[in-house]
């Protein structure tokens, strides 16, 4: 199973530089729980201490927001592709 | 002329100092970056602030800049009216209107942020000006980038009214219409500006973008005469003016300025969009997203990144929110225009309807002194109204018809009365 990852640049620089990464996983936070543990600084960007998403940090889930599916709790096939991007923009 | 330098940065979430740049993000928690002032800096006076020119630069120790602006030193200052009629209807003591439907240069509200957004733009040396847009500040950052010499490149959904798609392509922009709502814009936006080196103004010029914001409170402030009214309602779409409005009464209060508490402020939102209205109803510290359903295209934003901040800021202020539905805003355009002959757009009907809503609440009373944010034209949204206003008659240019009409009209009236008084 591999899900495509994209990060923005401010967090490819916890990835080694990589703004693409594959994980594995049957949910959402479980591919997020398998590039945090691979990348453990990115990880306590991804995650709070107890697993959850931040409130500053959005996942899309194949260009929908993953909150509409369950948050963490979503369910990702192989071939899906989640983009993190920070909250910042508005109106 | 000294040259122009943004100010540096600080988390709101953590409190990291970071230098000036366009960024909005904080490196270590991603939380939202604001402007970091200089606490030791000389404030104006009342009387040099009324000295100076009337935009909102006449308010510059206030924004995120050293030194002079060299963009947009037109905008701002828009009048503050007041409305009687209006008060009367509502049941509270006065009522003033800040209109910005007449802002320059492009009629609405947008124009403050973008002035201070094309400064940081300039200042940091970037050669494209962009946004994500419901369609106001596509207009302003078309404009004034328009007048800056700068390209700038325009993100909207697909299916915005008329008049915010030819407002914002008239001024040469590269306008782009994006299958989705505004949030799948937003989200766009927010690549674009991580993968090209531009000026996004509500993204990595947010921090210098929002400051602009200000502007509004401390226009009401000494546009009554160095005082505060008791409530303000204003429309919500990410949430950032009602926290922006919190902060400039403050930071006047806080400067001697004024004297007094920040009004309570109370947010507007459609009912079709309401993420910040139903957090502030509910309670809690996260909204729920939403996929907007409304007409009021200006204000929906179903992801608001304000939203958490802005509902902070009504609790904390004593406010409340109201959501009203597609009829009421409607309602509410009319009900400005007939009583004040301002004429608003979408988010200002939601504004006026909410105002109606928190007054027949008991949230605004008799000795309420209100200031109804009003924040863009109603000519940018002419389509809402088309099936609920009469039609119109045509005639023969013969006076004997137009004798009818006056006829036909002083009957319709006196049986109105006639039902009223009966």
């Amino acid at each position: 199973m591999s899900i495509t990852i994209h990060l923005p640049s401010v967090l490819a620089r916890l990835a080694d530089g990589n703004r693409v990464l594959e994980a594995s996983g049957d949910t959402l936070g479980a591919a997020v729980l398998d590039v945090a543990t691979r990348f453990p600084s990115l990880g306590e960007r991804l995650r709070d201490q107890r697993g959850n998403p931040y409130p500053f940090v959005n996942y899309f889930l194949n260009d929908e927001d993953a909150r509409f599916h369950g948050g963490f709790e979503a369910s990702v096939r192989d071939g899906d592709e989640v983009t993190v991007v920070p909250s910042i923009a508005g109106g | 002329m000294n040259t122009l330098v943004p100010r540096p940065l600080v988390c709101r979430n953590c409190g990291a100092a970071q230098d000036a740049a366009p960024v909005a993000i904080c490196e270590h928690c991603l939380g939202p970056l604001d402007a970091a002032y200089d606490q030791a800096r000389t404030l104006p006076s009342r009387e040099v602030i009324a000295s100076r020119p009337a935009t909102l630069w006449r308010y510059r120790e206030w924004l995120p800049f050293d030194g002079e602006p060299r963009l947009s030193l037109d905008t701002g200052f828009t009048p503050l009216v007041e409305a009687p009629t209006l008060a009367d209807r509502l049941g509270v003591a006065r009522v003033w209107i800040k209109n910005d439907a007449v802002s320059h240069p492009s009629l609405s509200f947008k124009d403050r942020v973008v002035a201070t957004a094309i400064n940081a733009a300039v200042a940091f040396k970037l050669d494209t000006f962009a946004c994500a847009s419901t369609g106001n500040l596509a207009n302003a950052v078309a404009a004034q980038g328009a007048r800056a010499c700068l390209p700038t490149w325009v993100f909207i959904p697909h299916d915005l009214e008329a008049g915010k798609i030819v407002g914002t392509s008239v001024y040469g922009a590269h306008l782009v219409r994006v299958r989705g709502t505004y949030d799948d814009v937003n989200r766009l936006c927010a690549q674009v500006a991580d993968r090209f080196a531009w000026g996004v103004a509500n993204v990595n010029l947010r921090s210098y973008y929002g400051e602009g914001s200000k502007t509004v409170a401390f226009e009401i402030v000494e546009q009554l005469g160095w005082r505060l009214p008791t409530a303000v309602v204003a429309p919500m779409a990410g949430g950032s003016l009602v926290t922006k409005l919190r902060k400039g009464f403050a930071e006047f209060i806080a400067a001697g300025l004024v004297s007094g508490s920040v009004p309570r402020l109370f947010g507007a939102q459609a009912a079709g969009c309401a993420p910040i209205a139903r957090l502030v109803e509910r309670g809690g510290d996260a909204f729920t997203p939403e996929i907007p359903n409304t007409i009021a295209r200006s204000i929906a934003i179903g992801n608001p990144a304000d939203g958490v901040f802005a509902a902070r800021a009504i609790r904390d202020t004593g406010g409340w929110a109201a959501a009203v539905s597609d009829p009421e805003l409607v309602a509410g355009i009319r009900l400005l225009a007939e009583t004040t002959g301002i004429f608003t757009e979408t988010a200002g009907g939601v504004t006026v309807a909410a105002a109606v809503r928190l007054a027949e609440s008991g949230h605004l009373g008799p000795d309420t002194e209100l200031v109804l944010c009003i924040t863009g034209n109603g000519l940018k949204t002419v389509e809402v109204l088309a099936d609920a206003l009469p039609q119109s008659p045509v005639i023969a240019p013969k006076l004997r018809e137009v004798a009818a009409l006056v006829e036909a009209v002083a009957a319709q009236e006196l049986t109105a009365h006639s039902a009223l008084s009966g």
